[in-house]
């Protein structure tokens, strides 16, 4: 005999509306800050000055701003090229080591390939160069997905590690990038001046890549809805059986995805290294994360380009909010994990509410019954 | 520099202290993925596991209440998951990733205490000495000159080996991971099994993180698990989800690691010795895919697939 059947049940519920949809994600956002508050609470400081500090650090002046704009800046990047590749169910996980490639890319540039060049010449090409290496390190994960069937989410994140201790290996002494004249120091040289992403006046915003990261949104918005290929990235993502039956190349597809995705996460890491640094730094130097970062910024932004860009200046403003309770309230920077890990949490739970709806019922007695 | 032997019998010896993290990781990650459930969050458990067992050790003075705090802290938070991709159904990838996330964060923040911290020597699970046994050459120091926790992992392999594939326990878990709504049919329960499995799998990354933070390298620093919970992922396919594999896999990663601790001093860049286990771990990921696919083993069939009853 089997236990009793639950008196609760879930059903599955059409597409859910728009309402819907926007009111668990900010459920999940006010939860995730609830729960978290006990973590604060639990660490010995009180929560709701921790919440206020980082508000009034990330949106509460200009100087907040700038900073939640800039930080935002590789989120949106990232954000945009992994909601792509999550649209076509491939779990790009690497978005930190595509943006160190592009960031190694435009620094070859600058450093080394046509340093003397003047900027009109010089920034288009890093990113040119940036945007190449990122996608060729992200379609090696999609080469050997795609040919192998090798699991890309591992396949992404080893490749991560391996970025990280290549920018590391450029850059510290003896490495061969290693600046001359700064042994000590885990620096390249700095670029010439012409390399430099001007600011919008009085801030930190590199407004060149912000642009371009608004232009990539939009473009990929109108390339997963509008287009043919955005058709297919679709077909392949919701049912790969039906894509293959339809005559789609899962192949041709994931190889193009994976170019864009890495390519676009490239562009952020020649963002931070023209924008922000004016040389390459080591990978935590570069990206303290943003690659990781991003997919949460792409899943709260449910896959969609245009959404990424308001959950990338959410977080951008938790990072410079993150980076303010530590300096105030000695919390490590690992807390924002916590916050972001939580908040996952939520938004999956939030998931079910979105797309079924509970059902209560009254237990029936006796015999099976279909549902 | 020491004579060959020598080398060779501390790279061996390096080799089984260092791939046994991964050892309790990948036959953790074996019976969840066998139940049907795909956990990556071995990451963020394994370093929460590190954590509680280095604060725990430290507060107590005994290292083995910490590896078993160890253990229990794992299992609790894998059973968010656990709730999250078996109650809920929710994605199983990114549920993971959110509890890698969740306990990397979560390690740092306890962790912040203890960093730059030793763990007195008294405390450390140190190696046991086999008298005779040891003095056998090469083969002594690398099978009889290990700590508790490495014969520990040695015997859960046979252990659980024996379960999966000798026992009742061992069928239902297998095929509630192939056919959950059969095995529903026919009375196993198919929750109660895939929950019992992923609390294991948290259990036992939590002791791989123990064995990191108060054996194989006794301290806490952040980041300290350094993508081995992904490296386990690897090795779970690469061991085709047969325990006495994983023994396989996990040793020939130990050797890797213990290959970089050779060869730094011969004038090797460390950074690029540092690249050596995730480009190892990409290569034993394609090796066991190969395999996999050529032999027609395949994952559990249900692998990632939430089980809903009466739901095609």
């Amino acid at each position: 005999m089997r236990a009793p059947i639950p008196q609760v049940k879930v059903e599955k519920r059409a597409e859910p509306s728009k309402g819907v949809t926007l009111a668990v994600l900010v459920a999940s956002l006010a939860l995730a800050l609830f729960v978290v508050a006990f973590v604060f609470w639990g660490y010995g400081v009180n929560p709701l000055d921790v919440y206020s500090a980082i508000f009034i650090g990330s949106f509460g002046s200009l100087f907040g701003w700038s900073w939640t704009i800039t930080k935002a800046i590789p989120l949106l990047l990232c954000g945009v090229g992994l909601a792509v590749a999550f649209k076509a169910l491939f779990w790009n996980i690497g978005a930190e080591g595509q943006l160190l490639m592009g960031a190694v890319g435009a620094s070859g540039v600058a450093l080394y390939l046509i340093p003397d060049a003047p900027p009109i010449l010089l920034i288009p090409t890093m990113f040119a160069m940036g945007f190449l290496c990122g996608g060729a390190w992200g379609l090696i994960p999609a080469i050997l997905k795609a040919k192998l069937k090798a699991n890309e989410v591992i396949t992404t994140l080893m490749m991560n590690y391996i970025a990280g201790y290549f920018v590391n290996y450029l850059v510290i002494w003896p490495g061969p990038w290693n600046g001359p004249g700064e042994y000590s120091f885990p620096y390249s040289s700095l670029f010439t001046s012409s390399a430099w992403l001007p600011y919008i006046p009085g801030t930190s915003i590199h407004y060149p890549t912000l642009v371009l990261g608004l232009a990539l949104a939009i473009f990929m918005y109108v390339l997963v809805r509008r287009t043919k290929l955005g058709y297919e990235i679709r077909v392949i993502g919701e049912n790969p059986e039906a894509a293959r039956y339809a005559g789609m190349s899962y192949f041709k597809t994931v190889m193009l995805v994976m170019l864009m995705s890495g390519g676009i996460a490239g562009l952020a890491g020649v963002g931070e290294v023209a924008g922000i640094h004016h040389r390459l730094r080591i990978a935590m130097g570069v990206s303290p994360g943003y690659g990781y970062t991003a997919i949460i910024v792409a899943w709260l932004g449910r896959l969609n380009p245009l959404g990424v860009i308001l959950s990338s200046l959410l977080f951008g403003g938790l990072l410079v909010g993150g980076d303010k309770i530590q300096v105030t309230f000695g919390l490590p920077v690992a807390t924002i994990s916590i916050f972001n890990g939580i908040i996952l949490f939520f938004m999956l739970g939030g998931e079910l509410l979105m797309h079924y709806k509970v059902v209560w019922r009254r237990p029936q007695r006796g015999g099976e019954r279909r549902e | 520099m020491s004579s060959p032997e020598t080398v060779v019998a501390s790279l061996l010896g390096n080799a089984v202290a260092a791939g046994t993290p991964l050892l309790f990781g990948t036959l953790g990650e074996i019976y969840a993925e066998r139940s049907g459930v795909l956990n990556l969050g071995i990451e963020g458990m394994m370093a929460v596991g590190a954590v509680t067992a280095f604060g725990v050790t430290l507060a107590t003075e005994n290292v083995w209440v910490g590896v078993l705090a160890a253990a229990t802290i794992g299992g609790l938070v894998a059973l968010v998951h656990a709730f999250l991709s078996i109650t809920l159904r929710a994605n199983q990838v990114v549920s993971g990733l959110a509890l890698t996330m969740f306990g990397l964060g979560l390690s740092g923040l306890l962790g912040k205490q203890y960093i730059g911290k030793p763990l007195p020597s008294s405390l450390v699970v140190k190696p046991i000495f086999i008298p005779l046994l040891r003095d056998i050459p090469i083969l002594g120091r690398f099978l009889f000159q290990q700590d508790l926790l490495v014969y520990l992992s040695i015997a859960l392999v046979l252990v659980l080996w024996f379960v999966l594939f000798k026992t009742r326990i061992g069928i239902s878990v297998r095929s509630v991971g192939e056919d959950p709504a059969t095995c529903d049919a026919l009375g196993v329960d198919v929750y109660l099994t895939r929950y019992l499995c992923v609390l294991l799998g948290g259990a036992l990354a939590g002791l791989a993180g123990a064995h990191l933070s108060v054996a194989f390298a006794p301290a806490w620093t952040e980041g300290m698990t350094a993508g081995r919970g992904w490296i386990v992922v690897g090795l779970t396919i690469f061991a085709m989800w047969r325990p006495r594999r994983a023994l396989l896999g996990a040793y020939l990663f130990g050797g890797v690691e213990a290959l970089q601790y050779t060869l730094q001093p011969l004038g090797f860049s460390p950074q690029l010795l540092g690249m050596l286990p995730y480009i190892f771990a990409v290569v034993v990921l394609l090796v066991g895919t190969r395999e996999t696919i050529r032999k027609r083993l395949g994952a559990p069939a249900a692998l990632g697939v939430p089980y809903a009853r009466g739901e095609k």
